[in-house]
């Protein structure tokens, strides 16, 4: 079989419309920034799934592991008193 | 996403049964599985083929009806089938990056289908001789797909899932343009009623074939199911396609082939249900093992592609490496 080099994997980032922000939507191989934005607009949005996209190398993405989970966010679990109704208000103050 | 980084990551699980008794416990918890959280190597190996095969499945899908767009017979059945086409290589492209952030790369699951290594649906070695073909094909073949897909919106593995929330959108119209060509063909003239009903004769068995093998005898069926990768069996997608469809097929007067169809009232719970003949599974088995009539066309059409695009591949990657230099050049510069 004919082997070549692998092509960069991008991730595909779509905006719906104006006033929403773009969102992940998958992801593509294109040999640069051109061929992956042409491959994107055939690949994703072949119904108006948007009117802005943006490509993004995958390798240039850093993330967090699965690993880290719990030491990143069950800190925030216990904390009940970053939210609104953590704090009581009598019924007749009325909406707040 | 993520399958780069995975590339150069230890795979291997300490697969102690407290280890897999937790993994089933966030399964039974309906907690969807994304790429980097650790799972069982079984688990991820199901899914590389299922997916892969899946994603084989829509490329491979594209011949049978690419073989008739120069052919339709108006603008408006043309426009339909090439946008159909279209949607089947978009399909694939969306199941092979969810098989890929598991960790197997592109070009390893391209070598496996041209060398037979990797199946694809047996559906696809058919050949596709005449025009009503394109009408059975959106109508039973896209149909039996929508029955067995929607359930893998529900998936286990959430880049799989996702896939298949935007595969079923985009496939509802292709079960609908192929019954509309039926409907047409059905209300012209008695040779264009013949040629739909042939080709329901000759689709019919091989569609529900596309569910796979009896409960039974299903290798694949028990730990999928645990898995939440498979939510029906076989049988009972295959039932429901039956029953689906032969109202379908009455309302365009045409005749299911087989001789044994008749309506059940204790079916389904007493909700009713078709009983149906026996299906050659000798057949299908010889066309999985390679002896369809069309599975030497379909992977020389695939190599031929392959080998084809070859210098289009090597051509954009030399010239995004020139960018990159002149750009670091000019820079400096």
């Amino acid at each position: 079989m004919n082997t070549t080099a692998q092509t960069p994997l991008w991730e595909v980032f779509i905006r719906p419309r104006n006033g929403l922000a773009h969102r992940h939507c998958g992801s593509l191989h294109a040999a640069d920034a051109t061929l992956a934005l042409q491959a994107a607009r055939d690949v994703y949005t072949r119904r108006e799934e948007g009117n802005s996209i943006w490509v993004i190398p995958s390798s240039q993405i850093v993330a967090s592991d699965p690993q880290d989970k719990e030491a990143l966010f069950d800190p925030a679990g216990d904390k009940i008193y970053r939210h609104p109704t953590f704090y009581d208000i009598p019924d007749d103050v009325g909406h707040m | 996403m993520y399958s780069q980084g995975l590339n150069d990551k230890n795979l291997e699980t300490a697969e102690t049964p407290e280890f897999l008794a937790a993994f089933q416990a966030r399964i039974d918890a309906d907690e969807k599985i994304e790429p980097n959280d650790p799972m069982p190597e079984a688990y991820r190996k199901t899914l590389i083929r299922q997916i892969g095969q899946h994603a084989h499945s829509e490329i491979v899908g594209m011949l049978p009806e690419a073989n008739w767009i120069t052919r339709a017979p108006t603008l408006r059945r043309k426009t339909a089938l090439l946008a159909k086409v279209q949607d089947e290589g978009g399909h694939g492209l969306y199941l092979y990056s969810a098989a890929e952030t598991l960790g197997v790369s592109r070009e390893q699951m391209t070598e496996e289908l041209l060398s037979g290594k990797a199946k694809y649906s047996s559906i696809f070695n058919y050949p596709t001789v005449s025009w009503a073909d394109m009408g059975a094909i959106g109508w039973l073949v896209d149909g039996a797909a929508i029955m067995n897909q929607v359930p893998l919106c529900r998936c286990s593995y959430g880049p799989y899932a996702r896939a298949m929330i935007r595969v079923c959108k985009e496939e509802s119209f292709h079960q609908r343009q192929g019954y509309e060509l039926m409907i047409s063909l059905c209300m012209g003239a008695p040779a264009q009623k013949d040629m739909a009903q042939d080709a329901l004769n000759r689709w019919w068995w091989p569609s529900l074939m596309m569910f796979g093998p009896p409960d039974g005898d299903s290798l694949h069926s028990d730990q999928s199911a645990a898995w939440k990768i498979k939510r029906f069996t076989n049988d009972e997608l295959r039932q429901k396609f039956i029953d689906a469809t032969v109202k379908q097929a009455e309302h365009l007067g045409l005749t299911v082939p087989d001789p044994d169809l008749v309506w059940n009232e204790a079916k389904n719970n007493g909700n009713g249900g078709y009983d149906f003949g026996e299906i050659d599974w000798n057949d299908f088995w010889k066309v999985v093992k390679g002896h369809g009539p069309m599975n030497k066309d379909r992977i020389a059409a695939r190599t031929r592609a392959w080998e084809e695009g070859a210098w289009v591949r090597e051509a954009a990657l030399a010239y995004a490496e020139k960018q990159k230099h002149h750009t670091a050049q000019q820079a400096q510069g």
